[in-house]
This record gives structure tokens, sequence and C-alpha cells, in this order.
């Protein structure tokens, strides 16, 4: 039995592209469509490059009007529509669909206000993550969420993600730090989702938008809080000679009640690949180093370090260093921060994966990566924000040589089915996108399953918005299903079988 | 207890009854009206899970709000929204249908934004679950916090997974001598600089600020703020009467209007007001015409919500939805409880 196929059919679509561009056109400028085929190779895929469709045209609208056009065009002829920010997601979230039109956001990348006293900013969703930072700074305010891409990726694909960063402990996650958005429905209906207030009337919509990775609507608009910038910030580096004893330094620095402004952990292969690429000063000899950062005030921070040292001195650090200034601070981080380029340069390719599981559970599960990681053959190093038991083991291996893909892909669904057994989640912040569609079927019964597509089908009736992406039919999960049994377990008993 | 729920919501489904899922019932003033039979979670109890360490605890729905506290207060953390506890019998599964939460709440985050997971039972009696027990889970819609709110409309809410925080070492309040306008000024000014406010409520002329977090934070904000350092044990009951709406305002207002604005939209003169969150919270207590309500908060950004009233007032709708809005509401009212079983008429009028 092969693979199922990525993109069901939708009934009566528009299949004559010429047709389609032509109606596009009716509300958005010639500039603003791409239909020629070198026009579109460039949106094949998202930063899941594994992954290509063409589609049938881009749209790249500079108004919320040209949006709702685009919107009701595509809803009017039944053709999928798939939104798309800066193209960095790595769960191939923006993966077009072959008849369908991409929405790109790019050019709706205006600042439209910033209010210092109220602490907000309303952008458009092409701005970058990091450009409402830069734009707050000179009234001593930033946007906290800092995915590790947020020099490039936009705040529209922040809100579709959900996207976190290596703060989300102390600052939370986009859901969090988002006041509003204007949703637009594939009826091309306008929404104000949320207000200028903590909370909205009636029903959290809200929260149910962040997170939908496209499903179920549009975002043009977005209000952001502002947090005030800290004064200081420094980081402790700690090396440690077993996993184990890392993972239970984390335990106790939480259990101290400290919540440090980032937490990660990296293991020895990690380190080894970040050291030949930016020379951060890891030690090399440590099976794993930690990064322990305290934020704020200088009293609050001198305090903070003060207990994180002591935790992690009996906690059994084998090295302790402690950033002595901001250039330091920032070498710490920068190996951290290029662990996912280190490895792309030791081997040709790799996928990251982002399971999220219990911390207790890490010892565990790290030690099953590693089985798995002798039984396939293939290096597996782990960079793993431990404050939030968010894990993101890379597996390298090399597509131009035959099977080692498919035995990547494997390992990796092994790897979120190990994280989904301990309790976890088979992605904390990357999405589900195409990527990990088959593995939402390890983690959520039919029931559940169907309770997200009676939700879908309350914004999107007519399935047109990124199908094939995020939750996966109840048909392909019986299809995947029996081409693997999970612990022996029939899934799906209810549906018939192929 | 689960195949008791189970049972009823089957029954109820079968004789095309509707029902009212209540805990403690601290909340049974709020609302359009109350419809349906109580299906009552209070003896659905327990600490399912709780390590420290992993800042996550998971509870029974029915579990009282005061003993979860007390289990959290035992290892040094807290419910860091600080729910409001109505009543002694006030049960977490109330706070999180409710949504509602205290002082702390412009600084640490809602109810909502501490649901880590939720386990329920749907319209047609089946176990679900929607996320979990890790702090980063972006697998499927976020329909544990879309809950969060929803008054017992959508499901039932077995268990949750709640996210906690350290209690903090220090805590310390202020009070100054200010009107309105320069109160809002004041405390958004403040609100936008590294100091650790927790909360802040202006009433009668008087802006109270509560500073929480490291001793010497706590230390060095007292030096800088200046204003009346307020005795701790008075501090924390009056706090606690914010929180809890035991303070002389809430209680003795017959008709409560909340408008949930923009902090630092201009003094509204609407009548007489308390004040929390910055700004972003304003307690009316005052017999509004709805009109008027609804459009002063909308102009400032936000939105009015008729909080405590005689029934008949409550009657024509506590909130205003605009029409598109509302269209959504009642279609992933029809997606997730078809016959309208859970809660009927107890946000809105028309679902």
């Amino acid at each position: 039995m092969g693979k199922p196929e990525l993109f069901e059919t939708i009934p009566d679509a528009l299949a004559d592209k010429d047709e389609l561009v032509r109606r596009l056109l009716e509300g958005l400028p010639a500039h603003c469509v791409l239909h020629a085929p070198e026009q579109l190779k460039p949106y094949e895929c998202d930063g899941l490059s594994a992954f290509r469709e063409v589609p049938l045209a881009v749209a790249l609208p500079e108004t919320e009007e040209q949006v709702v056009h685009a919107l009701r065009t595509c809803h009017g002829v039944r053709v999928p529509v798939v939104a798309r920010g800066a193209g960095t997601g790595l769960s191939g979230g923006a993966l077009p669909h072959p008849r369908g039109v991409t929405l790109g956001l790019s050019k709706m990348k205006s600042i439209l206000a910033l209010d210092p006293l109220a602490r907000t900013a309303r952008v458009q969703p092409g701005v970058r993550n990091l450009a409402i930072s830069e734009a707050a700074a000179k009234h001593g305010l930033y946007y906290a969420p800092d995915p590790s891409s947020q020099i490039a990726c936009s705040i529209g694909g922040n809100v579709a993600e959900n996207s976190g960063g290596v703060h989300c402990l102390k600052y939370g996650l986009t859901v969090h730090n988002v006041l509003a958005v204007r949703l637009v429905t594939i009826e091309g209906e306008v929404l104000e989702l949320g207000g200028e207030g903590l909370d909205a009337a009636g029903l959290d919509l809200l929260a149910l938008a962040i997170g939908s990775e496209g499903l179920l609507g549009v975002v043009t608009e977005i209000t952001v809080k502002l947090l005030p910038r800290p004064q200081l910030a420094r980081v402790v580096l700690a090396a440690f000679g077993s996993l184990e004893k890392a993972g239970e330094a984390v335990a106790n620095v939480i259990g101290a009640g400290i919540i440090p402004a980032g937490l990660e952990m990296m293991d020895r292969l990690a380190t080894g690949a970040v050291e030949q690429f930016v020379h951060a000063g890891y030690p090399l000899d440590a099976e794993a180093i930690l990064l322990c950062e305290s934020d704020g005030t200088p009293e609050e921070v001198a305090e903070d370090i003060e207990r994180m040292i002591e935790v992690m001195r009996a906690s059994g650090a084998t090295e302790i260093r402690l950033s002595r200034d901001e250039a330091e601070r920032l070498r710490f981080w920068s190996g951290r921060k290029s662990a996912f380029p280190a490895v792309g340069r030791l081997m040709p390719d790799y996928f990251c994966m982002d399971g999220t599981i219990p911390k207790r559970q890490l010892g565990r599960v790290l030690r099953g990566i590693e089985k798995l990681s002798a039984e396939f053959g293939l290096k597996c190093p782990n960079v793993f924000h431990a404050g939030d038991g968010n894990l993101h083991p890379l597996i390298m291996f090399d597509a131009n040589v035959p099977g080692q893909q498919e035995q990547a892909s494997r390992f990796g669904a092994r790897i979120l089915e190990l994280c989904v057994e301990a309790g976890g989640t088979i992605t904390g912040e990357h999405g589900v996108g195409i990527e990990k569609i088959d593995q939402m079927c390890a983690q959520f019964r039919p029931d559940e399953l169907a309770t997200f597509h009676a939700v879908k089908a309350a914004f999107d009736a007519q399935r047109l918005l990124n199908p094939g992406k995020a939750v996966p039919t109840l048909q392909r999960c019986a299809e995947f299903g029996a081409m693997h049994v999970h612990h022996g377990e029939q899934k799906f008993p209810e549906l018939p079988r192929f | 207890m689960l195949d008791q729920f189970a049972d009823t919501i089957r029954a109820a489904a079968a004789r095309g009854a509707s029902l009212r899922i209540r805990g403690g019932g601290g909340k049974d003033f709020y609302g359009v009206r109350l419809e349906g039979d109580v299906l009552d979670t209070t003896g659905h109890t327990g600490v399912v899970n709780y390590d420290p360490s992993e800042l996550v605890i998971t509870v029974r729905a029915g579990t009282p709000v005061a003993e979860v506290e007390a289990v959290l207060a035992g290892r040094g953390q807290m419910l860091a929204f600080e729910p409001p506890r109505l009543n002694a019998a006030g049960t977490i599964g109330g706070a999180i249908a409710s949504g509602w939460s205290g002082p702390r709440r412009v600084a640490a985050g809602s109810a909502r934004d501490f649901v880590l997971g939720v386990r329920l039972l749907d319209a047609r009696a089946r176990p679900l679950s929607f996320g979990g027990q890790v702090m980063k889970n972006v697998a499927g819609y976020d329909l544990s916090r879309f809950l969060a709110g929803s008054f017992g409309t959508l499901a039932l809410i077995t268990e949750v997974s709640l996210k906690v925080l350290p209690r903090p070492v220090a805590e310390a309040t202020l009070r100054f001598e200010l009107d309105e306008a320069a109160a809002l000024d004041t405390v958004n000014r403040w609100a936008g600089q590294p100091l650790p406010l927790s909360a802040s409520c202006h009433m009668d002329a008087a802006l109270w600020v509560r500073l929480s977090g490291a001793c010497a934070a706590v230390d060095a904000a007292l030096a800088r703020l200046g204003g009346e350092r307020v005795d701790d044990a008075e501090a924390a009951r009056f706090w606690a009467s914010l929180r809890d709406q035991t303070h002389p305002f809430f209680a003795t207002a017959s008709t409560l209007w909340r408008l949930s604005i923009r902090g630092t939209a201009a003094p509204l003169g609407l009548g007489a007001q308390l004040t929390e969150w910055h700004g972003g919270l304003r307690w009316i207590a005052a017999p509004l015409e709805a009109q008027v309500a609804h459009a002063a908060a909308r102009g400032s950004g936000g939105h009015a919500t008729l909080y405590r009233a005689d029934a008949a007032l409550r009657s024509g709708g506590i909130q205003h939805l605009g029409s598109a809005v509302l269209a959504l509401h009642q279609r992933l009212k029809q997606a997730l409880d078809p016959q309208g079983l859970f809660g009927a008429h107890r946000l809105h009028p028309d679902f």
C-alpha cells in the first residue's frame, strides 16, 4: 500500500488557471498576481524543503481589501488557499496546494500604530518579528516571543503557528502576547477578534485562531503586547557529566522557585557541531551543557544568578561559567541559536523534530532516542528548550544516499511517538503542517479529530483554507494506521479497512 | 463519577432537556439566564498529578479552588491568575469555565493563559482530551484554551491541567493620593518600565500598587516609587477583597457593569467606579443604559458586560456581539453542541 495522497481532490473546483488569474486580477493589481512558472518556483516550499509543490497562482495582496477579494474569488470557484508569511515555517504549513492559490502576506508589512503608554503595537501580518522589537526599542519596550528565525519570520506566521522561542517559560507563546487580530474568513468576511482590553466579549475566538495554521482564516492585522525591555540579562553556562544530571539540574532550578528567562540544554553531539561553526567556547568534554538566563533589574538578576549557580553546583555541574558582559552573553547564546545551521554543515540534510515532554521524562526519552539512533544508523544531536520540555532532536542524513531520507522520516516518526507515550506532544512550536500530519493520528483519537473537523467546518465549511494540513482526515489516519500498527492496537475500529 | 456524568448527559440528550453545569454555584448570578437541570460537578474531586518542578498541576474539575491552592502553597507555588473565590465551595472547573481572573492577571496572565490541557465530555458524552500537561503544545486547534470562559456552554470540563508559578519571594503595597486621570497615566508609565508591578487598583482618589518579586527588586522599587507603604496584613486583605469581590464596592452594588478596555483610555465618567488592571478593567456600579455602556466600551477599544443585575435587565443580553462574530458563535455552538444541551442562553439570548 502506498503513502496516502497529501491532497484530496476538491469536487467542482475551477481548474482553469487562466480563468482563475483573470478573476484574481479583478481585485488585485497585475504586479500582485504571479502565474508564470518561473515566478511560482520560489513559492514551492517553505522552511521544510523536503516537500515541494507548485501552486496554480500566487496572490500578493497589499491591502486587506485585496485579501478579501482573493479569498472571495477562491471561495466562489472552490479553489484552495494557502496563506504564507515569510516562508520560514519548519512543518510545511505553507506548502502550496497544487490546485490552489498561495496567498503571500509579505507585502503587508507596515507597523500601523505603536502606543508606548498602552504598550501595544498594531501591525500588518508581513511585519518581521524582530522589526516590532526594533520599532519599540526607542520606548524601552519589546515584543517578547523570539523564535530563532525572528530576523526573518513574520508576525502573521507567528500567529498561525503560535510560535514560541527560547524565552517562553517566562514570557509565554504568541497566544499570550497577542491582544487582537483581524481575521478574514474564506467567505471574505472580516472578523475582529480580541480587542485593546485584556479580554473580549463572548467565546475566546482569539485562542482558537492563534495556532490554527491557516485553516480557519487569514489574519490581516495583529495587535501585540509590548513589554518593558529588561535592564540586564546574564547567562550561566553549566557543564554536566551526563544528560540525566543536566536534567536533574533543570528540575532543581525550577523546584527552587526560579523561573529563568531561558533554560536550554545541548548534548555533546550538538555542542561539538556548534563549536566547529561559531566557537562559542562550550566545553567539549561535557555530555550536556545548560544555558540558564536571568533577566530583569540588576538587583533581581544578581539575586537569581546567585541562586542558579548554587543549584547548578549542588546538582553536580562539572564546570560553571557566568557571562561577564553582554558580548559574552551573546557568545554563549550564539552557539545555541546556530545549532540548526551548524548541524546543516556537517551533513547535507537533517530533520528537526519538535516534540515536547514532561521534563521528568527527559532521561527516558533521550535514552530512547539514543537507541533509535543506533537502530537506524543515523546521528541525532539534541538541542532542548529544557525549561518547557521542548525537544529538538536533529536527525542527520544524506538524501542522496538511497533510502536514507525514508529511514530518517521513520526515525522521526518514532521519536514523536516516544514523546506521545511519555505524556507529551508531537509539536511544541513548529506546528503540524504537512510534516507531522500522520503523527496527529498517534496523538489524537478519532472523536477528537472529528471535533477539530467540526470546528473547522464552523469557519470554512468547504475546507478550502490550507486543506490537507494540520488535522488529518479520519480516512487518512485509518490508512496510516493500517500501514503502521501501533502497539498492536487496531486504531479506528469503526472505519472500514482498505 | 465520569460514568454518572456521561449517563446524565445521554439521558438529558434523549429527552431533549438542557443541562446547567455547576460547581460551587458562586457565579449563579451571572449570565443572561440559567436554564436546565443542574449537573453538579462537586463530587468529581482530587489532584490527579502534581510535580512542582514541572510547574504543572492536573486536577479534576470539581476540586475546590481552595484545596488546589493549599496543595500548591505547600510547595511554594500558586495559581498566578488569582481566580476569584466567590464562595468557599468554588471549584477549579468553575474557575476555568468562567475564565475570570483576579488582580495579578495584568502582570501574570489570565485563567485561559494558564490552561495547558483539558479533558471533557462532549454533548454526545464522549470523553475527549485536548492540550496536555506540557508548556508548549501546538498540535491541533487550541480547544483547551478556547473552553476557558465558555461558561459550560460547549462541553463538560472534567479535568484541567494548569501551569503554576512560584509564589513571589517578596510583596509590598504602596498607596498614592491621585485622581483617576493622573492614576491611569502614572500606573501605565510605570508598567512600561522594568518594575515588579503585580496589581493595581484605583478608587476614591487613591491608587494602590502591588509589587511582587525578588526581595532586592521590590526594595528597589519601593525606594524609587515613594508613596505610602500599606501594612502587609492590610494589603493582603485589600487585594483579597478585590480578587474575591468581598470589597464593599462589589458587595453593595446591585447593578454592576464590567468594562474591559484599553488601559490608557480616558476616564469614562459613567458613575461610581473601581479600576483594576492598570486601567484595563473598570467596574461601574450604576444602572447604565446598555447602549451607553457598550458604546463607551467600544469607544475605548474594548467591550462591556452587564456583570450583575436583575434578571429582567440581563434577559436582553449581557454583552454585545457584532453580527459576523455572533454568527460564528452560533456555528461553533452548533458544531460542538448541536442539540443545545449545555448552558442554553447563559452567555447570549440567541444560543
